[in-house]
């Protein structure tokens, strides 16, 4: 467990002087969702019923973004062998880069999530649900894009492949963290919609702490 | 009976044999030269020594048990000294040494301290990375040697960039090392001094169809 806390330090501590990497992500995020109320106007009743879609499509784009360094750093300066050879669990070194990569992409969205709701006229009650589901969303969002992260290493323009391998295993995410927001919206229960994305970030723990281990293994051959 | 030994090994990498039936025993305080031409595989026998890679056949036995049983304590006995140097720009020689040293379990001050004297870089504790010279660099991956201690040394070409005085300081590291009772296997191109290390010729071990495929 003393390992999880070094490396987890270390990635924090690379974050933050490295600094500008979070940074993109956060102002991207704000950027792509303000620019909706110019592209579909201003009208506060349609912005409204768009907002919790719009959060997080855009939310899990901004995520996307950052995933190609998660390991990319690490296997370009050999890090990532003595990672792998570290006397540890690899599983538990890759929990500890998914939880900074949490920490400096997922929590910064959150923050930025009750300035978006300003903008796209949502209103307390609902961001409130919104923040529950990016709270509960987001970290699986990072297991499973860990996965794409590990699988792309050594390849060609692995920005792009990341893409087109991870976005299609979003979609369960997407689908039940906007759907909590949309009833709550309309005043039906919202509860059930929330379990169900527990459950996935749940599922995601094991699955993708694994199979990350597995192709960072098969990366360093 | 305490000893590291590879037992027939072959190792298949993109669908050609580097190597195969390749074996050696190695007792501590003992030195291996692996010597080769390019691409004779003695990067590969490197990282399959260090368990990175899974030979195709033969096994590697350390004090009668198959490391393929354990890859963990197998990790903590070894230090694996690769091509890239593992120095993170934005973090001093300090920091890198004190994470690696932890990761590998061990820490102390004292430690990290004598790891940057022997490789002479204590007056660069504190540079981050970005600034180090390649020398530099490949002296700080060193002075992991010493900053966490492991019995087996596993080091690919490691004179690369340094100094002839950097050098000097390796050979020391080694030979404080095997006096411990330490084993280092190496692979180099260049005069590196290692007092009655065994040698290992690569192309020895090629296998017999490589000609003719």
């Amino acid at each position: 467990m003393n390992r999880y806390w070094e490396l987890l330090k270390r990635e924090l501590r690379l974050a933050l002087r490295q600094g500008s990497d979070s940074m993109m992500v956060v102002g991207f995020f704000v950027l792509a969702v303000i620019l909706f109320p110019f592209g579909i106007g201003p009208e506060p009743s349609i912005l409204a019923r768009v907002a919790p879609g719009l959060v997080w499509v855009n939310a899990l784009l901004a995520a996307m973004l950052s995933l190609d360094r998660l390991y990319q750093a690490d296997y370009e300066d050999g890090s990532l062998e003595l990672l792998i050879l570290t006397p540890a669990p690899l599983e538990l070194l890759v929990a500890a880069k998914v939880t900074a990569h949490w920490l400096t992409t997922g929590l910064p969205l959150m923050a930025a999530a009750p300035l978006l709701a300003i903008f796209l006229n949502l209103n307390a009650y609902d961001l409130g649900v919104l923040l529950l589901t990016l709270a509960v969303g987001t970290p699986a969002l990072s297991l499973i894009g860990s996965v794409g992260a590990a699988l792309v290493l050594g390849a060609r323009r692995g920005g792009v492949l990341i893409s087109l391998l991870v976005l299609p295993l979003f979609i369960p995410v997407l689908i039940f963290a906007v759907g909590c927001v949309d009833a709550a919206q309309h005043a039906f229960p919202w509860t059930g919609q929330l379990a169900i994305l527990g459950a996935i970030l749940l599922g995601a723990v094991p699955l993708g702490l694994y199979a990350s281990a597995a192709a960072l293994r098969q990366a360093a051959e | 009976m305490s000893e590291f030994i590879a037992e027939n090994l072959t190792c298949v990498r993109g669908g050609r044999a580097v190597f195969a039936r390749l074996s050696f025993q190695l007792d501590f305080g003992q030195a291996l030269f692996l010597l080769g031409p390019n691409g004779s595989g003695k990067s590969s026998l490197l990282r399959l020594l260090a368990g990175l890679l899974r030979p195709t056949a033969g096994r590697l036995v350390w004090d009668g048990q198959d490391i393929a049983e354990d890859m963990e304590s197998h990790g903590a006995r070894l230090h694996y000294v690769g091509h890239h140097d593992a120095v993170k720009p934005v973090l001093t020689v300090a920091e890198t040494l004190h994470f690696w040293a932890r990761l590998h379990g061990h820490d102390s001050e004292s430690r990290v301290g004598q790891a940057l004297d022997a490789f002479n870089i204590a007056r660069l504790a504190e540079v981050p990375g970005r600034l180090l010279s390649a020398g530099q660099k490949r002296r700080v991956n060193l002075a992991r040697l010493i900053a966490a201690p492991a019995p087996l040394w596993l080091l690919d070409e490691p004179s690369v960039a340094l100094d002839k005085a950097s050098v000097k300081a390796l050979e020391a590291a080694m030979a404080a090392h095997r006096a411990q009772g330490g084993m280092v296997i190496v692979s180099t191109h260049a005069d590196i001094d290692l007092p009655d290390a065994a040698i290992l010729h690569l192309d020895d071990f090629a296998p017999p169809n490589q000609e003719a495929a």
